[in-house]
């Protein structure tokens, strides 16, 4: 459910630090009809124009706090709301070009009562300004 | 004098996608609750207030029972979830899943809600040990009885069991009406179909449902007849629904204390074209019940890729449906 979703069309760029491009992000939702504890959110998965981003190159944020997805599955306290967008940040040195790309997510979180951990996918092509 | 008294409410999962997208806040959809006769409110706690299970403000509280008392509706019921997988390499150990259900419980109170959903896959004894400070709170744990699982399913039925040992008058169910499917939904069908289902491999499953025939059968069948992927899909929801018989309720009615009213769609004539309702309302007056059936429209995430979705509409046709069927007096002009 949800699953268009899940990319949001706002919130696209590239992310600057200290005078560098260092990466690109975008804003998530989770495809699920509640908010779940980021100790449940097994893995985000980001494909950037038919190339895998490696998993620790991903950072997850919500309210102002960042977590890599391994620290986040011993995040016990702290939560992805329901429809909350996060900004999912992917490191990349000189981040994206201007123009069109075409981004794929996956979210896979663990549900107490599903007898399956399910995988969801959202794709969007989405443009960095020139 | 009829001995049942079944009275109109709405769980507010069933407006979950106008309250995803931010058209609609918590305020409007008592409004429109209010406005349908749908009195009795439920909740998912997780999906209306942001952060919940961890504390909540006071002006959380306040807030919700100013908007009760705005709008003339009723606390009923808050669903809880009980994350027993929150550590990836290791189960939840007891205690604590104990103490997570009395943060609920305390929940549920402060809500005003004489009751509070358990999800059918918690263990019994969980609840048992919950159930004394349910009564010190006065608030009933239920835990729900979903397809696939059904009150003959050995898994109830230890829940009825361990409910009945207990003594506790505080453990009761909450039936989920899409145990009783009795028709493969068409907006099910017509979302398997833009997914990439062929049509005869469609119109074979919806058929096979109609005929009973074992998931198990109908998979293989699938696979036959050449369905990869999303034909495969389509015949697996046949291992999680099934058309039970809304009578088998009647052995449980001295602890069934809330209903969802599930559906997936309610078409113009006022119907639910695969949930038995003429049937379960019959069956729910003669068992004497007394308490809220909630609609919970599970539509949405059927048509979401191809069509608007119109919680509200979906979830008034229903309302009136019901006012037909408990045979609630018409409402004279004043």
């Amino acid at each position: 459910m949800f699953d268009k979703y899940m990319i949001c069309e706002d919130g696209f760029g590239n992310v600057q630090q200290d005078g560098r491009t260092v990466g690109f992000a975008f804003q998530a939702r989770l495809p699920y009809y509640r908010g779940i504890g980021l100790s449940m959110v097994e893995d985000i998965g980001v494909i950037i124009d038919g190339e895998p981003v490696a998993r620790q190159d991903i950072r997850f944020s919500v309210r102002g706090r960042t977590w890599t997805l391994d620290e986040m599955e011993t995040e016990y306290t702290d939560r992805w709301n329901f429809a909350e967008k996060a900004l999912v940040t992917v490191l990349r040195d000189g981040g994206l070009t201007p123009g069109r790309h075409k981004v794929q997510l996956s979210e896979r979180i663990r549900v107490s009562y599903l007898p399956f951990v399910p995988t969801t996918r959202d794709t969007k092509e989405l443009v960095i300004p020139a | 004098m009829s001995n049942y008294d079944i009275k109109r409410g709405v769980s507010l999962y069933s407006y979950q996608e106008e309250y995803f997208l931010g058209t609609k806040s918590l305020e409007d959809l008592i409004k429109v609750s209010a406005e349908m006769g749908a009195n009795g409110i439920e909740l998912i706690s997780e999906q209306t207030f942001p952060n919940y299970p961890n504390p909540l403000d006071q002006s959380v509280y306040d807030n919700w029972h100013a908007l009760m008392a705005k709008y003339g509706t009723t606390p009923v019921c808050h669903d809880f979830m009980l994350d027993y997988k929150k550590y990836k390499n290791r189960p939840m150990p007891f205690e604590e899943q104990v103490a997570s259900c009395k943060v609920d419980i305390d929940h549920a109170a402060r809500l005003g809600c004489p009751y509070t959903r358990a999800l059918v896959s918690i263990d019994p004894n969980v609840l048992v040990a919950c159930a004394d400070y349910a009564e010190s709170k006065n608030v009933r744990i239920l835990i729900e009885v979903h397809a696939p699982l059904h009150f003959d399913h050995p898994w109830i039925i230890r829940h009825a069991e361990a409910f009945e040992k207990s003594g506790s008058k505080y453990l009761g169910f909450l039936p989920d009406m899409g145990m009783f499917l009795f028709k493969f939904p068409p907006v099910w069908k017509e979302k398997f179909i833009r997914d990439g289902v062929p049509q005869n491999i469609a119109d074979y499953i919806c058929k096979a449902y109609e005929d009973r025939t074992l998931s198990e059968y109908v998979i293989l069948e699938v696979e036959k007849m050449g369905g990869v992927g999303p034909a495969i899909g389509m015949a697996t929801t046949l291992r999680h629904n099934a058309a039970f018989e809304p009578k088998r309720m009647l052995d449980h009615m001295d602890r069934i204390w809330n209903i969802h009213a599930k559906f997936y769609q309610m078409d113009e004539d006022l119907v639910e074209p695969c949930i038995p309702y003429d049937e379960i309302i019959r069956v729910l007056k003669k068992g004497g019940y007394k308490g809220y059936i909630c609609s919970e429209y599970e539509g949405n995430r059927w048509i979401q890729d191809a069509f608007p979705v119109d919680s509200i509409e979906q979830v008034r046709r229903q309302q009136e449906m019901f006012k037909k069927l408990i045979g609630e007096p018409a409402v004279t002009a004043a």
